[in-house]
């Protein structure tokens, strides 16, 4: 391990600037771009089942989503292997940039420049184009995140209280902000990327367990002290018990249920879902769009994108084990505690064992802000590992 | 560019802990999703049949295609029940739920150009509902909600063209219960209804046939042969979606339109018989009802049925209103539902001889004996008079019958009473005159194809008791406590009240002489409808075969395609030898000759169409004389009986038989030089064609 430390030669660095593209590229962790490309083509195909006319007609009857889909999804990969190719600290310093852009990204939606959809004003309108910056502000706390726990102050060797608290109060600005307009389901996932990410800093036991339980109890109380607004109440207490107001909120789930179920083992065929044609659960091309992939697909096409999702988050754990140095290391669990905690909330809404929260499937879902943002985050991965594994 | 890796402190744990921590984090994640996995199977492998039911009905919609209903025809295929097409503006109700402001526009434009309140449509949209008020919606959501019935053209027109205004409006034609002869048989061919839910529940395999909007056959023919008429009605499954848009047909099974009627009825006979009864009736100052039957003693076939008063069926198309409902069934309407024909019945009078003299030559009276016809008969007591309280000597049974003595049939009812042991009968009483009127028909329903007939009375022995058992119980209280509440008025009535009420009490289940007296002419407790008569002089007529009358003569498919012919019913045959029929075929044919009935056939032409017949006058307690008149044509080959009453007519012979006689004028053409209403004065044996086009071809009078 030694010999490769210290500073290279100069014939060393000439080859390595001569062969550097080539040879990155070799270092890119494949496994994961196949995985999530993959994951990226099912998702075309599914956001063009789902928002297919439903007349029984030709798949190229309508391909408005699904072009607007595959440019977002380009775009996005682009973002990707740019961000890829970057030095990973020198990304580092702008993590403080990145993070603040994003928070003042989170209070422009709170003025005129905003957007209400479905409900909660998260979107920002400029001309014909729209995004939404609390999808955009997961990637800055990852950074921010990763860049201060990965630091410990001098003469420390792992983050101390004061450092966790610091990192407090840089979860509760954007998480504040989100849940003004409000968005349980991303508030959610901020709170699974502190907590995944603090867990593993080597923060003090004290730190962590304390946060752990505190995290769990302010879910309770939340709900307890009805701090939630009354259609998110509903969509707790109809997950117990989802045919208890079929027209009401346990609607999507019981729709939801109807349709992954009715796909049986093998699947309708993709565009040949009935349930998905005659649009039964709502949403089903962004937030739902896994029961089109249980109704078309079945369980064979439905559990591969279990698989896949698995397959994902162990390789970018994989990476994160290869990392000798904190702030890389927790880039990768950053980003693994979003896309676990994310996928397992919007599947387990499908499979009606989990409330229902607006959240898209990560590299699934049509949108492209959430693509964008993921995206960005794998290239961030991916930059981890082209570098931090040459040593071995 | 270059690389600056800062030096590894070995003293970092970092990577140690972090390597254990990563590694129980990975298995934590392969653990959720392999949560999910299950959770996943679950749903998908056991669980899928479930859901693929449910799934079916979510986005299955089941849509009733009403079948056109069949026409009901006169025997020459006349239309006496057709449809009409009424344009009908509707809305899909869906549609309209789905705008933006739920219609509320397109329903304005539309409120315009129908020149209604837009409240109005507002209602009429809204869905039935157990706490929703009328008007309202009662059918299927899936069904085009009517809001405008018998539009004019002209709007109907309007709408279509614009369509563009009235998104999820629709004009068009629909088919309505349609009477182009008005009130004519009225009672026979019944009425619509929309179909109730207890209907829809007891008809639970049906069920998926019927939707709130479907019309059931609630009286008359409409009833009776309502699944025939009905048809089939298709079954179209559409795809939908969560708005309830059509996506796509499933499955179509187009409705097969209800077979057409084809009835007995002459719509020009029957014209007749309710004019002559109305008139016949105007004529007479105390008459307010009556009843006229024609049968065709071949087959039992009725050719005209009327009775008055009467009511336009149409009165029911588009929903009735309360007022209108009370008032047809109130008797100062004189019920016009109810058809006297065979609904009502009515002492018979001297008609009812027939049975009579057929009970005395079957049990020992001789045919060729005569018998004495005083003026009055004093039997067991009482003193019973002839009609006009006239003698006539000796009579023969012919006379008997010609003239009308009521003396001789006094005799025979009470020295049959006797032979049965009066009051006190000695083991089974024979009852010959109550069977052999049962053996007429009599006391019984005729099993006519229409609904709600009752069977009238014929009294005896057995009734009595059963009658007494009945009331004994108050009229024991009665001779008991006597009637205070009218006593304090009139204590003379009470008195005897309280001693009749005594009387009927200990005694009540006698069958007294004076009582099968009085049977034996037709009075008393005897009770027969037209309808019952007509089918007795049908069977006299034909050698003595009582048949079931029917209205119905065949059921023709729309296309013409199949013919169901309606095969004549035999209920029986009279209980009476060949010799006593033909005896009693001569006298009824001297009625309108020499006897009672001549008036009334003074100038009729006998000789070309010979009437045989009897007349009737009955009496009812507290109410004028009732007027009968039995009869068939021709004598020497009889094809027609006709029956006629008019209730409180005053005597057969005078208000009676002349309704008959110009029922017979108009069958063989005899009034005025006006053509037969049945050519050849006979019942049509071809059927009307129907078409494959669906036409019908009349036939040539």
């Amino acid at each position: 391990m030694s010999t490769h430390m210290g500073v290279p030669s100069r014939g060393a660095g000439l080859l390595r600037t001569a062969t550097g593209a080539a040879g990155r590229a070799r270092r890119l962790d494949w496994t994961l771009i196949t995985a999530t490309a993959a994951l990226c083509a099912v998702g075309s195909l599914l956001v063009w089942s789902a928002t297919l006319p439903g007349d029984g007609g030709s798949p190229w009857a309508s391909t408005d989503h699904l072009r607007r889909h595959l440019l977002h999804t380009a775009v996005a990969w682009a973002f990707c292997l740019a961000v890829a190719s970057v030095d990973h600290r020198t990304v580092r310093a702008y993590a403080p940039l990145v993070y603040l852009a994003t928070v003042v990204a989170l209070l422009l939606v709170l003025t005129p420049l905003g957007a209400v959809i479905n409900g909660s004003r998260g979107w920002i309108v400029v001309g014909g184009f729209q995004f939404q910056p609390s999808e955009l502000a997961k990637v800055g706390l990852v950074l921010m995140l990763a860049s201060m726990l990965g630091e410990p102050r001098d003469g420390e060797t792992k983050p101390m209280t004061r450092d966790v608290l610091f990192c407090l109060a840089l979860l509760a600005a954007p998480l504040a902000l989100v849940m003004l307009q409000p968005d349980l389901g991303t508030g959610l996932v901020l709170g699974a990327i502190f907590l995944g990410m603090l867990t593993l800093s080597g923060a003090p036991v004290v730190w962590v367990a304390g946060m752990l339980a505190s995290g769990v109890a302010a879910g309770f109380c939340v709900w307890w002290f009805d701090l939630l607004e009354p259609y998110q109440l509903d969509r707790i207490t109809t997950l117990i018990d989802p045919s208890a107001d079929p027209q009401g909120a346990g609607y999507n789930s019981a729709q939801a249920l109807i349709a992954v179920g009715s796909g049986g083992f093998d699947g309708t065929g993709l565009f040949q879902g009935e349930q998905t044609h005659g649009r039964f659960v709502p949403e089903q091309h962004t937030d739902f769009i896994f029961t089109v992939a249980g109704e078309e697909l079945g369980f064979v096409g439905a559990g591969t994108i279990l698989v896949l999702f698995t397959l994902i988050v162990w390789r970018i754990l994989r990476i994160a084990q290869g990392c000798d140095q904190p702030y890389p290391r927790l880039l990768c669990v950053g980003v693994a505690a979003w896309f676990a905690f994310q996928a397992f909330i919007n599947i387990g809404m499908g499979l009606g064992i989990m409330p229902v929260t607006g959240l898209p499937l990560p590299f699934v879902s049509y949108g492209g802000t959430a693509i964008v943002a993921n995206l960005l985050a794998l290239g961030l991965v991916l930059g981890v590992n082209s570098r931090d594994r040459g040593f071995e | 560019m270059t690389v600056r890796r800062p030096p590894v402190d070995p003293a970092l744990p970092g990577r140690r802990l972090g390597r254990v921590g990563l590694i129980l984090v990975q298995l934590f994640v392969v653990l959720l999703f392999a949560v999910l996995g299950v959770r996943l199977w679950y749903l998908q492998v056991p669980m899928a049949d479930h859901y693929r039911d449910l799934a079916v009905s979510n986005h299955h919609q089941r849509l009733v295609v009403p079948a056109t209903r069949g026409q009901i025809l006169d025997s020459a295929g006349r239309p006496l029940v057709s449809n009409r097409t009424d344009l009908v503006v509707s809305a899909d109700y869906h549609a309209l739920q789905g705008m933006d402001d739920g219609g509320e526009e397109v329903l304005g434009r539309l409120a315009e150009v129908l020149d209604v309140p837009v409240e109005d449509l507002r209602q009429r949209m809204r869905l039935c509902g157990p706490t929703v008020q009328r008007p309202c919606w009662p059918g299927s959501p899936y069904q085009p909600v009517t809001l405008a019935d018998d539009v004019e053209p002209s709007v109907a027109l309007q709408i279509m063209e614009s369509a563009d205004d009235y998104p999820g409006i629709t004009a068009q034609a629909q088919a309505v219960r349609e009477y182009p002869q008005g009130t004519h048989a009225g009672q026979i061919l019944g009425y619509l209804q929309p179909v109730t839910q207890e209907e829809l529940d007891a008809r639970e395999e049906l069920r998926t046939r019927f939707t709130g909007v479907d019309q059931v056959g609630r009286d008359g023919l409409e009833r009776v042969y309502d699944t025939e008429l009905r048809g089939t009605p298709g079954l179209r499954t559409l795809g939908v979606n969560n708005h309830g848009e059509v996506m796509d047909v499933i499955s179509d099974e187009p409705p097969v339109a209800g077979m057409h009627l084809v009835t007995h009825l002459d719509l020009g006979v029957q014209k007749v018989a309710e004019k002559a009864l109305a008139d016949g009736i105007a004529a007479q100052p105390n008459a307010d009802s009556g009843a006229a039957v024609v049968l065709d003693v071949t087959n039992g076939g009725v050719v005209a049925m009327a009775s008055l008063p009467t009511y336009d069926p149409s009165v029911w198309r588009g929903g009735i209103d309360q007022e209108t409902f009370d008032e047809m069934l109130s008797e100062e309407a004189g019920e016009p539902l109810v058809s006297r024909a065979y609904q009502g019945h009515y002492p018979p009078g001297s008609t009812f001889k027939v049975s009579s003299l057929s009970a005395a030559a079957e049990n020992g009276y001789s045919l060729r004996s005569t018998y004495a016809c005083p003026g009055s008969v004093t039997l067991a007591g009482q003193s019973y008079q002839n009609y006009a309280g006239g003698g006539h000597g000796s009579l023969s049974l012919h006379q008997a019958i010609v003239v009308s003595c009521n003396t001789i049939f006094y005799n025979f009812g009470y020295q049959m009473w006797q032979q049965d042991g009066g009051l006190h009968p000695e083991g089974e009483p024979d009852e010959a005159m109550a069977n052999m009127a049962r053996g007429y028909g009599f006391g019984s329903p005729t099993g006519i194809d229409l609904p709600f007939e009752s069977g009238g009375r014929i009294p005896d022995r057995e009734w009595k008791r059963t009658f007494w058992e009945q009331t004994r119980e108050v009229n024991c209280r009665r001779a008991e406590e006597g009637y205070p509440e009218v006593a304090e008025t009139n204590p003379g009535h009470a008195s005897y009240l309280k001693r009749l009420a005594h009387e009927h009490c200990v005694q009540g289940f006698e069958w007294r002489a004076g009582e099968a007296v009085n049977f034996a002419i037709g009075q008393g407790d005897v009770l027969v409808s037209p309808l019952q008569l007509a089918r007795a002089y049908a069977a006299i007529a034909n050698g003595g075969t009582l048949y079931e009358p029917r209205v119905g003569r065949a059921l023709v498919a729309a296309d013409g395609s199949t013919v169901q012919e309606i095969e004549p019913s035999v209920a029986g045959e009279l209980p009476v030898s060949d010799e006593t029929l033909r005896y009693l075929q001569k006298a009824l044919t001297a009625v309108p000759k020499e006897g009672t009935a001549r008036g009334a056939f003074g100038d009729f032409p006998q000789d070309r169409v010979s009437v045989a017949g009897k007349t009737g006058s009955a009496d009812q307690q507290n109410k004028e004389t009732s007027a009968w008149f039995a009869s068939y044509a021709p004598a020497d080959d009889p094809q027609f009986a006709i029956a006629v009453f008019v209730h409180q007519g005053g005597t057969g012979g005078a208000a009676a038989a002349p309704i008959a006689r110009e029922i017979y004028e108009a069958i063989y053409g005899f009034s005025g030089g006006s053509k037969p209403a049945l050519p050849g004065g006979e019942p049509r044996d071809e059927l009307p064609v129907v078409r494959s086009d669906g036409s019908i071809d009349v036939l040539e009078r």
